[in-house]
């Protein structure tokens, strides 16, 4: 018998994937061990020390930009999943009709257009508004961060109302349950995983955001990630590693439980 | 045949159901006429793409009808979404709430009904004894058996008390044993509540050893109604003495309408007494059939003869088959004891005679 062919048995497969590895990860496990230098320095080991965390704790700067990261996050997160739900279950619990793909594209759109082109459009839509009403609050970053959001708490969330059995909707509505109860009741208990895949994912999304955030911010409007380019701008201390190592692990956290509650099958 | 006024359960008029547009149009249903009475077990019987599961959605609901009336008790449904309908379902693929447990899932159809707590509470126990699940009731339904995840759809159809319950196709998944356990289980259940129950099979057995009444489709039509007594020993057309069992099929000229009762001389000269499918124009020559137990093979002559072509096995009986002098085929069943065969042997001259009770003319 021939065998098929499989990739794991060509030449150089091991180096490949090694190299690629090592790429990936080494500049982060490097970054990850200098945020415990006890020197000044992010390219020499003055021993072992947490002064950098600590450093990072006491700089108010940093804890509000935290804070507003989280804050965009949060509410950009929970709108763009209500909207995410509201699209999904349209463009599912639909006949396909003309004109669907072209809804699916629409919803999709951040995924595809530029970022760098969403912000200057955002920057300039949003400075005339800014104008005409005189309001220059969070408002702008959490719209904007709720847009690109979509997608990403949509995908999920399709993919769960997809793999539904329509027909328990059906038995729900053969056993008195109006569209309202059985939406509560069945589709809703069901789709909750995937909702909260959605919200999860959607968050991290908005917490990692540095493109659109920089053009739309106004000052005094930093969030973690665009604070951190401003002080590397200003030359690399120990404390940038010890918040990217802090900013690592609650992403970590999070996509771990986003794996967990997208695999739950019941 | 007329039926009794006033005693319909569901009484469909004229139903059409178009799929599809221009081009592309398909009738799943042509103009279907039938009614149900109540307390009955009544068939839905035919190959897929009949239409049956489709004129059972069209009574539950889950779709509607492009032309005609579904009555329930002399009040039309047809326009009427599915929970407004005192009608439950059991699925083919059973549904039940996977995030649910089995009480809960029994007690989901009177919760939507806003029945007291209590009510529910004595209800669901009640189904959970009727089918026997007592014991599993804290159970979510997927630490539950394929039998038992039928039981559960069942309590859970029953436990609102529909006028109708409609059943589609909701044995097939399940083994041979229990298949066979479930029939019983399902009569009985359906003559301890009393309701009526439509039930939607491919399986002519299954059909005829359930029903009270079977309803016979093909192609989007209703083709015969009637007992399983009627259907099998008076089909009306080729399809259903075909589809139901097997039969002996013969060309024969028709003479002296009478009755219901005609003489049939067959192409071996012979004549013989035959019945007549209602709805028979008459013409000259038609199409007789004659069950293959309902003809005996001799040495000497018959109404028919020819040579056995071969001849089968099956334990209970034997089937011989036979080539007729005038070259249609002919098979006979013969029943088996346990100290002789079958007394004829391959290529054999053997007559085959016809009892005078055996014959149906059919119409088409």
């Amino acid at each position: 018998m021939a065998r098929s062919f499989a990739i794991k048995h060509q030449p150089g497969f091991t180096a490949i994937a090694a190299t690629c590895f090592v790429v990936l990860y080494l500049p982060i496990v490097v970054l990850v061990a200098y945020a415990f230098n006890a020197a000044t320095s992010t390219s020499e080991w003055g021993g072992f020390s947490l002064k950098w965390f600590q450093s990072a704790w006491q700089n108010s700067q940093v804890i509000d930009a935290t804070l507003r990261s989280f804050q965009i996050g949060a509410v950009a997160a929970i709108l763009a999943t209500i909207f995410a739900t509201m699209a999904a279950l349209a463009t599912t619990r639909t006949a396909p009709y003309r004109g669907l793909t072209f809804k699916y594209a629409a919803i999709n759109q951040p995924l595809m257009v530029p970022e760098i082109v969403t912000g200057v459009a955002l920057l300039i839509f949003f400075s005339r508004i800014k104008i005409f009403t005189g309001y220059s609050g969070l408002g702008y970053l959490i719209a904007a961060h709720t847009a690109f959001c979509i997608p990403f708490a949509y995908l999920p969330i399709r993919a769960r109302l997809e793999n539904m059995d329509l027909t328990l909707e059906r038995a729900a509505a053969d056993l008195y349950a109006t569209p309202w109860q059985t939406f509560r009741r069945i589709t809703l208990p069901l789709l909750w995983p995937g909702i909260l895949a959605g919200l999860m994912l959607a968050f991290v999304i908005s917490l990692d955001d540095v493109v659109i955030t920089e053009f739309v911010k106004s000052g005094g409007q930093d969030t973690l990630p665009t604070y951190m380019l401003g002080q590397i701008r200003r030359g690399i201390t120990p404390e940038i590693n010890a918040i990217s190592t802090v900013f690592l692990l609650l992403s970590v956290v999070i996509v771990t439980l986003f794996f967990f509650i997208s695999r739950k099958r019941d | 045949m007329p039926d009794k006024p006033g005693r319909n359960a569901i009484e469909v008029k004229n139903v059409r159901k178009i799929f599809g547009t221009g081009e592309a149009q398909v009738a799943a249903l042509d103009t279907v006429s039938v009614s149900i009475r109540e307390n009955e077990f009544f068939t839905l019987l035919g190959p897929s793409g009949c239409g049956k599961t489709t004129l059972l959605r069209l009574i539950a609901g889950f779709d509607f009808p492009s032309a005609g009336e579904i009555l329930l008790h002399g009040q039309d449904i047809a326009s009427l979404p599915p929970f407004k309908r005192p009608v439950n379902t059991v699925f083919q693929s059973y549904a039940l709430f996977p995030h649910m447990t089995v009480a809960e899932n029994i007690g989901f159809g009177l919760e939507m009904l806003g029945k007291p707590k209590a009510e529910i509470k004595a209800r669901v126990a009640e189904m959970l004894k009727l089918v026997k699940m007592e014991a599993l009731s804290g159970r979510r339904t997927s630490q539950i058996s394929g039998g038992q995840q039928q039981r559960v759809a069942l309590a859970r159809a029953l436990a609102p008390q529909p006028k109708v319950l409609l059943l589609d196709e909701p044995l097939s998944a399940l083994d041979y044993k229990l298949r066979k356990e479930m029939q019983i289980e399902l009569k009985r259940l359906q003559h301890e509540t009393g309701i009526t129950f439509i039930f939607v099979t491919h399986d002519q057995e299954e059909a005829l050893t359930m029903s009270d009444r079977i309803a016979v489709m093909s192609s989007g039509k209703i083709l015969q109604v009637g007992t399983p007594w009627d259907i099998y020993d008076k089909p009306a057309e080729r399809f259903v003495a075909d589809f139901i069992g097997e039969t002996n099929f013969l060309t024969a000229a028709i003479a002296n309408i009478g009755n219901g009762k005609v003489r049939a001389t067959l192409k071996s000269g012979a004549t013989i007494d035959a019945t007549v499918a209602e709805g028979f124009q008459p013409k000259d020559n038609a199409t007789v059939v004659v069950r293959p137990e309902h003809a005996k093979l001799t040495n000497g002559k018959g109404e028919l003869s020819g040579a056995v072509e071969n001849i089968v096995y099956f334990g209970t009986d034997t089937h011989i088959h036979v080539r007729l002098d005038s070259g249609e085929a002919f098979t006979v069943r013969q029943q088996n004891t346990r100290s002789a065969g079958c007394g004829f042997e391959r290529g054999d001259t053997v007559g085959i005679s016809i009892g005078n009770d055996a014959a149906q003319v059919l119409r088409d």
